[in-house]
């Protein structure tokens, strides 16, 4: 008999596992989602809201595709994990054996607590599910209003735009996102999110939902003016934390994840968590104890799938590295860069007249070691920068071979001259751009 | 900011009962309204013409006709996109009937069919020779002024047809340029194949007749023949260049040197110009940058890319069917020129005509890039020929597949598998299975047109010349970039 693989979850990191599995072994594999028979892409569900896109094209593959591979796919919720048994109770009351058990259940939106967070009208955005709420509470939603300036907030307040819905964004912060961007940047998408016709209120709170006589959502009040906005719809999205309600009654250990070792064993033998419901005991290098991101959720999987077929490996992401789209200006992030420089970094910033490219670059002052970089509106190659990064590169080679990286369409205009020239002044040095080199790119020559 | 917020219109409340998603429906103003209309009362002006309204001076109704077509169009895009930042415009693409097979899908979809067949065959209602002792009438004859001016000769249905090819690149390549105004690679490659079809296609054609060089008639009343003169028109996609009366008109005296000229252009761009340029740039140097059928596809096909067949099992259609129509090509122009240089109408026995040149013409050259071509854009996509059918780009296609610096580069791990990609890729290449994977993208129905990476929110695609090397175009990696398990101990069990 082959070992039963059952996974929870047909989530990235879920579904990337098992298809390594699969890729490695003969095992019988069986995953097990509530939200949907397919994996589809969660990172997606708005442009389907928005008519880019079908539900049908966010997922990755045909139907086909999971019988041929022989991963059996479950629609059913999991209501109990029992570990002596190794046997998962479903809603429905069935029961399932596993040899060996991996949870990759994902997350859940945030609510703090506020006085009418659970009324008709307001939602978060996380599930297919809530793509099917959105549509119901935007027939003829007036005013939409979204609590949460994050990466999720800013798509609902796109998705609901691209309905000609008016948006009042609440932002707790003085500038959006800037917790983890720099001000410059911060204020970048600031400038955007306006030039979008969204109402952004910058620092600015949730104070509590009020209700029509049907119990629908009628307006929100903000403590800090007092105001009360009319609106149809709010969106709470001031993040997300890992969905595991149903397993704080089993014998796994629990924080605000599911406890794992550098192995993404829980504290039971057989049973494992990737992705975003799982928390590191301690955290890797600089990264958080819970990364709730696509890539690695998707790299957990990849090693995990190691582990089960045998071959033990630790998951050890390599350079940090994030992407996203503000409305129109894409980001792409690589290294550590925080939005407020740590003491021993230094940190050059450039930006385009147009204000909506920039790029930052961040290196340490003594030894002038390159750290990380951010980009807005640019495209880079990631396989370059995350040399870089690795070689721990001289932050002048970086800016010299800055032509290598540069990931844009053809025949866009490319900025290294003016970058290097605002180092140069800035700096007193006499950096020169060198020619995009291919062997180089392809780290065919050293 | 306050007034940069009130000076737009859009926060107004307003409800439409009808609407069914959208309460806030974004009304035209007066410009969009203007000039959306005037592009339609070009249109209008046409059909009158084909139903047989005789106009009192056509020169002028005929000209006021396509004007506004073109400018009707250009400023009603110019006006809806400048309202917007400029970014990725395919919000409502799938609730919109037209470009989501709805009704509108249909009724176009109809039209556009209808077309093709009365013009390839049954030109008379167009009006070709309908009236009284063959005189032209309707749409043909609407088109005398233009074609009286440009070469001195009453029109007929294909230059009618040419025409409004011409129009609808133009109009359309205008609004698609508004549309991604963005993208510098968009708007030079619309550009370049909008003046590719106005220059190769339309004019110099027309100016070397103008000047005797072609489709003329000698002094003593004798017309000299034909030959196709647009200079981008290769074979095999201009399946009949090898055809024996086609070889005669470039070898007639009268059209010296240039006639001469033509037959060693298309000898040489099949043989030479277009293995190197695919080696060097991919097919797209021609798929999306000069072709005519690519031209309007590009254009006026541009709404309907999202439509093309993803499946694996149209994948495998495709290699089939593409082969096959390059295969058909070959045997029927080998016919061709064996009658041609033995001097027969046969082989082995069989009609070269019957056999293998008028089924070809039939099937491939009208029925399939035509009627199903074009006539099934609203309903399967704008590259169906192209995928399916064009033995041109099966030609190609072995370069760009085997030996050629072009690909398609996945930028290492940031792929979030959206979907994007494939979902607008014209020639129903599902990108994103290569994508996700950090594997670069190199197919061979790959026509360049840039879409998917422009579509792509993270920044994934660059199409690029690289090394023509298989081992950096090509791979399939074992973990994606960003993760740093070495898998090197590992034994496949
Ligand atoms: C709108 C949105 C946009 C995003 N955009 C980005 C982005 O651009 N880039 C990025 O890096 N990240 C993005 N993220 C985050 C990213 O999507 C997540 O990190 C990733 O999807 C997590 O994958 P996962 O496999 O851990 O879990 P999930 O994708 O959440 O999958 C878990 C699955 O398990 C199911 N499940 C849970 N409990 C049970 C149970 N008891 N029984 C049965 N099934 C159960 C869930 O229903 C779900 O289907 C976005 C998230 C959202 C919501
Ligand atoms: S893969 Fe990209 S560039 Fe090639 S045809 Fe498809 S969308 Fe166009
Ligand atoms: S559009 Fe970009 S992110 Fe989306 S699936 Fe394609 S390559 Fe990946």
């Amino acid at each position: 008999m082959q070992e039963h693989i059952v996974i929870i979850g047909n989530g990235i990191s879920g579904i990337t596992c098992a298809r390594h599995i699969r890729k490695n072994s003969d095992k019988k594999i069986t995953v097990i989602s509530g939200e949907t028979e397919f994996f589809f892409s969660r990172t997606a569900l708005m442009y389907v809201y928005m008519g880019h896109q079908k539900f049908e094209h966010t997922q990755p593959y045909e139907n086909w595709f999971w019988k041929k591979n022989r991963i059996n796919l479950l629609k059913k919720y999991v209501s109990e994990i029992k570990t002596d048994e190794n046997a998962l109770v479903f809603q429905d009351g069935n029961t399932l054996q596993y040899d060996k058990l991996i949870i990759a259940v994902g997350s859940k939106p945030n609510k703090f607590g506020w006085t009418g967070q659970d009324l008709d009208g307001v939602m978060g955005m996380y599930h297919k599910q809530d793509l099917e709420k959105i549509e119901e509470y935007s027939q003829n939603c007036k005013r939409a209003v979204i609590v949460g300036g994050g990466l999720i907030g800013i798509e609902m307040a796109e998705m609901l735009r691209s309905r000609n819905i008016p948006v009042t964004f609440l932002v707790r912060e003085n500038s959006f996102w800037n917790g983890v961007l720099p001000k410059e940047e911060s204020e970048m998408i600031n400038r955007h999110i306006l030039e979008h016709h969204i109402d952004l209120r910058l620092g600015m709170n949730l104070k509590e939902i009020l209700a029509d006589e049907n119990g629908k959502a009628r307006a929100v009040i903000i403590p800090e003016t007092g105001e009360e906005i009319p609106c149809d719809l709010v969106g709470l999205t001031v993040g997300v934390s890992p969905n595991i309600d149903f397993i704080k009654s089993s014998n796994i250990e629990v924080n605000r994840g599911v406890l794992v070792d550098r192995c993404l064993q829980t504290n039971i033998k057989n049973v494992y968590a990737i992705g975003d419901c799982a928390e590191q005991h301690q955290a890797i290098g600089s990264r958080r104890n819970i990364e709730a991101v696509w890539y690695t959720g998707r790299m957990m999987g990849e090693t995990l799938a190691q582990t089960i077929c045998d071959n033990p490996k630790e998951y050890k992401p390599g350079n940090w590295f994030n992407s996203a789209k503000f409305l129109d200006i894409e980001y792409q992030t690589y290294g550590w860069v925080w939005a407020k420089p740590k003491p021993e970094e230094t940190h050059f910033y450039w930006e385009h007249k147009s204000g909506k490219k920039s790029i930052r670059l961040v290196y340490n002052t003594q030894t002038n070691v390159f750290l990380g970089m951010n980009v807005f509106g640019i495209r880079v190659r990631h396989e370059v920068v995350d040399r870089w990064l690795t070689e721990q590169q001289h932050v002048y080679n970086v800016l010299s071979q800055l032509k290598d990286a540069n990931f844009d369409p053809e025949f866009y205009e490319q900025y290294e001259f003016e970058i290097l020239a605002k180092f140069n002044h800035d700096n007193n040095t006499n950096i020169k751009v060198q020619k995009t080199n291919w062997k180089r790119i392809l780290n065919l020559i050293k | 900011m306050e007034t940069h917020l009130k000076s737009y219109k859009i926060m107004n409340t307003k409800h439409s009962s009808y609407a069914i998603s959208n309460p806030h429906k974004i009304d035209l103003d007066g410009v969009q309204k203007a000039s959306f209309g005037s592009a339609i009362l070009g249109v209008l002006f046409l059909a009158a013409a084909f139903l047989g309204v005789q106009f009192p001076d056509t020169r002028i109704v005929l000209a006021i006709s396509l004007s506004l077509i073109i400018v009707g169009t250009a400023i009603y895009a110019r006006r809806t996109y400048l309202l917007q930042p400029e970014g990725i415009k395919n919000n409502h693409v799938w609730f919109n009937p037209l470009t989501s097979r709805g009704v509108w899908a249909w009724v176009l979809s109809i039209i556009l069919t209808s077309f093709y067949i009365v013009l390839y065959w049954f030109p008379k209602y167009l009006g070709l020779q309908a009236g009284t002792s063959g005189k032209n009438t309707g749409l043909v004859v609407f088109f005398d002024p233009l074609s009286n001016l440009l070469h001195g000769k009453d029109a007929n249905q294909w230059f009618v047809y040419g025409t409004l090819y011409t129009v609808l690149i133009v109009a359309l390549g205008i609004k698609f340029i508004y549309k991604y105004r963005h993208n510098k690679y968009q708007v030079v490659r619309t550009s370049v194949v909008m003046g590719s079809q106005v220059l190769f296609a339309y004019v110099i054609p027309e100016i070397l007749a103008t000047l005797n060089l072609n489709d003329a008639t000698n002094t003593q009343g004798k017309y000299l023949g034909w030959y196709d003169t647009d200079l981008k028109n290769v074979w095999p996609l201009d399946y009949d260049f090898f055809s024996k009366w086609h070889l005669d008109a470039m070898q007639v005296p009268d059209y010296q040197p240039l006639g001469m000229t033509y037959l060693i252009w298309g000898i040489v761009l099949f043989l030479v110009v277009t293995p190197f340029l695919s080696y060097l740039v991919g097919k797209r140097w021609y798929c999306s940058w000069i072709c005519g059928c690519g031209g309007l596809a590009e254009t006026a096909g541009d709404s309907f890319r999202q439509l093309s067949s993803k499946k694996l099992s149209s994948w495998k259609l495709e290699r089939w069917m593409i082969h096959l129509v390059m295969v058909f090509v070959f045997v029927m122009t080998a016919a061709t020129l064996y009658g041609y240089f033995a001097n027969t109408g046969t082989i082995f026995g069989l009609s070269i005509y019957t056999y293998f040149q008028k089924p070809y013409g039939f099937l491939i050259g009208a029925a399939f890039s035509g009627v199903v071509g074009v006539g099934f854009y609203p309903l399967l996509g704008n590259r169906v020929w192209c995928r399916f059918g064009c033995p041109m780009a099966g030609y190609m296609g072995l370069f760009q597949r085997f030996k050629s610096k072009f690909r398609i580069t996945t930028n290492g791990g940031q792929c979030i598998s959206c979907g994007n990609c494939s979902t607008y890729c014209e020639q129903g290449i599902d990108v994103r299975f290569y994508a996700q994977k950090g594997q670069n993208i190199v197919r061979s129905s790959c026509v360049g047109c840039g879409v998917c990476s422009a579509v792509c929110p993270r920044g994934v695609l660059k199409l690029e010349n690289g090394l023509n090397d298989d081992a950096t175009r090509y791979i399939e990696p074992e973990v994606i970039l960003g993760n740093d398990i070495d898998l090197m101990k590992y034994t496949k069990k």
